[in-house]
């Protein structure tokens, strides 16, 4: 692993959607999590396991943002906080630059870490109260002390505050001064403490008002394309994911059921499920097209603990068949850059009102 | 689709204080709307822009201290709210007004069976006996979409999942046929497919039983779906309002501009989105003049030093800005 790390300066910035370069520069293979139930008790044997993710494969590209979208308990959090080796994974492999970080020992990880940074959901639970904004940015370099010279911190500090539109004043209060925007900033800026390669959002501005939304994630992609990032951007919003992402993944009870450049999914769903997810959106739309559209799944995601047999969305979906139960259809090429899961995936021509099930 | 006629809820320039120790956090300063029957009204604002106080002062359900009413009125077929005393109240509104939640974990009894606090209004208010109750409540959980309601009313809340038990709340705020319901952020907490059948089962329950909704919520992309009018509130006060179609196509105050464009639109490709800036205002400074000029793009003299007058800007169509005018123009 390359120790030296360049300090990314301004000049390396392309047009925002410029297309990721060729070689991953992280990939997932494989990736399987799994929680045991009633495992904590020593005397009685664990009952079962939750499959929070049940083999999970995808590639980050050298500044390409992937956008991982899914409703909740698919498990796409829990991909980031096992790729982040948060979570210990039960099976796989995640290369980066070729390594594997499932199989690093502490010392390699710490070097990973550098590399690959996090932004939380909660601005508010992601920041220390008792700590300056000043120390909060600094510590990573307190952790990884060869990084940076204590005496060049607090010339980093301002500029780091600067890069995400705060001041360099600002390195002497507390979190408690802030708004959530603020605060959300504040831990972009230490994410960035590092010049990392690759940033693991998860849900970064979800707990936000709207209208602050925009500046995140409008702060998000100058960062982005300014240091040249690559970003896995885990997201229940639709529209912000297809705001941020070159390529989204969309999730189903822990696995990954299509895949795909952004504009080829959000036109052109071929996963029931990434229709129907996609039709569910609330729209600014006064058009009856797409009142039309509308497709309404019956009942709600099943437990993780006893997922269905073969296709794991053939209990809400439309077109399931015998098959469907029988085997577990696997991520297969549909398209240019696209992968879907599904024996029959949906066609350009399938009559939808038809198809969607009588609404409830 | 909704008749004309009298409005069935009437909210005029409603006022609302929180007071505690010196600080007073004035949350409502002033919103005015309506709604008619059978009609859905959304209330459109962010966080602290006093939409659920609006709705808890509807209800009644402020208490007092902190809360102020100091001033304003409420009408609710034709009878003044806030000057009847509580008891009277209760026994000639309380059938009529039904309220669903945010949280329905939050709002639901732990330790009552859900057929139980289903089967409460009529028990409270005298109209069936134990049993009859629950038997109605069995058939209220079923025709919201409860799986073997007979069964499942013995269950718990916490054996429900947040979208089932936000069909209980619901089951619950329509059990006495009311007139009215007042939905606070009902589909907030669910994941997105699930919400849009909870927004169908409201939406339904509606026109069956020619119900007036109020919706508050923040989501654009609902208002647009659901509602037939729209009042958005800005720093405590309803800014602009009218129908929904009228307000998002054409909004004639700056915020709810700047607001359409701030959010990602799953029916346009945006390069950048059009943020705006700072965050919403600290309820308890105010600033001077229109709450919203320290973020608005047009702010002008007028603008730091008195509070914009309302202006009609098209029939039925209402915003509160000096430069209304010109926004609803597209100047």
């Amino acid at each position: 692993m390359a120790a030296e790390l360049s300090i990314p300066g301004p000049g390396s910035a392309p047009a925002s959607k410029r297309p990721p370069g060729d070689a991953p520069i992280f990939e997932v293979r494989g990736l399987v999590k799994h929680f045991p139930i009633g495992g904590s008790l020593r005397l009685r044997r664990s009952t079962g396991v939750i499959q929070a993710v049940d083999g999970v494969d995808f590639a980050l590209h050298k500044g390409e943002t992937l956008g991982l979208v899914g409703e909740s308990g698919c498990g796409k959090s829990t991909v980031a906080r096992t790729v982040m080796r948060l979570e210990e994974p039960s099976a796989g492999e995640a290369l980066f630059h070729g390594k594997d970080i499932f199989r690093a020992d502490a010392a390699e990880l710490k070097l990973v870490r550098r590399r690959i940074q996090m932004i939380f959901q909660d601005p508010y639970a992601s920041l220390n109260p008792r700590m300056r904004v000043g120390q909060i940015i600094a510590e990573p370099w307190v952790i990884h002390a060869d990084m940076l010279p204590r005496s060049q911190w607090a010339t980093r500090i301002g500029e780091l505050l600067e890069s995400v539109g705060l001041l360099p004043d600002h390195a002497q209060r507390y979190p408690h001064e802030f708004s959530g925007g603020q605060r959300q900033r504040i831990g972009i800026a230490r994410a960035l403490a590092l010049n990392p390669e690759i940033l693991v959002c998860d849900e970064p501005v979800s707990a936000l008002d709207v209208s602050v939304q925009a500046q995140v994630v409008n702060l998000l992609e100058k960062i982005q394309s300014k240091f040249h990032i690559a970003c896995l951007f885990i997201a229940h919003d639709l529209s912000v994911v297809r705001h941020m992402s070159h390529r989204i993944a969309v999730m189903y009870l822990g696995r990954i059921v299509e895949i795909g450049k952004v504009e080829h999914v959000y036109k052109t769903p071929r996963h029931p499920y990434t229709k129907a997810l996609l039709s569910a959106q609330p729209r600014i739309d006064f058009t009856s097209k797409a009142v039309a559209d509308r497709i309404r799944l019956q009942g709600e995601v099943p437990s993780p603990a006893n997922p269905p047999s073969g296709c794991r969305f053939r209990t809400r979906c439309w077109k399931a068949q015998a098959l469907c139960a029988e085997q577990s259809p696997p991520l297969r090429a549909a398209g240019p850059e696209r992968q879907v899961a599904c024996h029959f995936p949906v066609e350009a021509g399938d009559a939808v009102a038809q198809l969607a099930g009588s609404p409830r | 689709m909704p008749d004309a006629g009298a409005p069935l809820l009437e909210v005029n320039d409603l006022r609302v204080e929180f007071r505690s120790g010196r600080e007073i956090v004035r949350a409502v300063n002033g919103a005015t709307f309506s709604v008619r029957r059978g009609e859905t009204a959304a209330v459109l604002g962010e966080s602290g822009s006093g939409k659920s106080v609006t709705a808890a002062a509807i209800m009644r359900l402020l208490a007092s201290p902190p809360a102020h009413i100091t001033g304003g009125s409420i009408r609710f077929n034709g009878i003044d709210v806030l000057g009847t005393p509580m008891s009277e109240w209760r026994q000639r509104c309380g059938r009529e007004l039904g309220m669903v939640f945010q949280d329905a974990l939050a709002s639901l009894n732990p330790v009552f069976s859900v057929g139980w606090q289903v089967a409460e209004p009529f028990r409270a208010h005298g109209i069936l006996d134990t049993r009859a109750a629950l038997e109605r409540a069995e058939a209220l959980l079923g025709r919201v979409g409860i799986p073997e309601p007979h069964a499942r009313a013995r269950d718990y809340p916490h054996q429900f999942s947040g979208g089932m038990r936000q069909r209980v709340m619901i089951a619950m705020a329509i059990a006495l046929d009311p007139s009215l319901l007042i939905a606070d952020e009902p589909t907030t907490a669910l994941d997105v497919t699930v919400q849009a059948q909870i927004m169908d089962l409201l939406l339904d329950l509606q026109r069956e039983r020619h119900m007036a909704m109020v919706l508050i919520t923040h989501d654009l992309g609902v208002v647009a779906e659901v509602a037939d009018h729209v009042a958005v509130m800005y720093g405590g006060r309803v800014v602009e309002s009218g129908r929904v179609r009228d307000v998002l196509s054409r909004p004639a105050h700056p915020y709810t501009l700047a607001l359409l464009e701030s959010v990602p639109r799953a029916d346009l490709d945006q390069q950048q989105l059009n943020p705006i800036v700072g965050s919403p205002p600290d309820m308890a400074t105010l600033p001077v003049g229109c709450s919203f000029h320290p973020r608005c793009r047009r702010a002008s003299e007028q603008c730091r030093a008195s509070s914009p007058p309302g202006v009609e800007v098209a029939p039925g169509h209402h915003a509160e800005c000096f430069h209304a005018q010109a926004v609803f123009d597209g100047r």
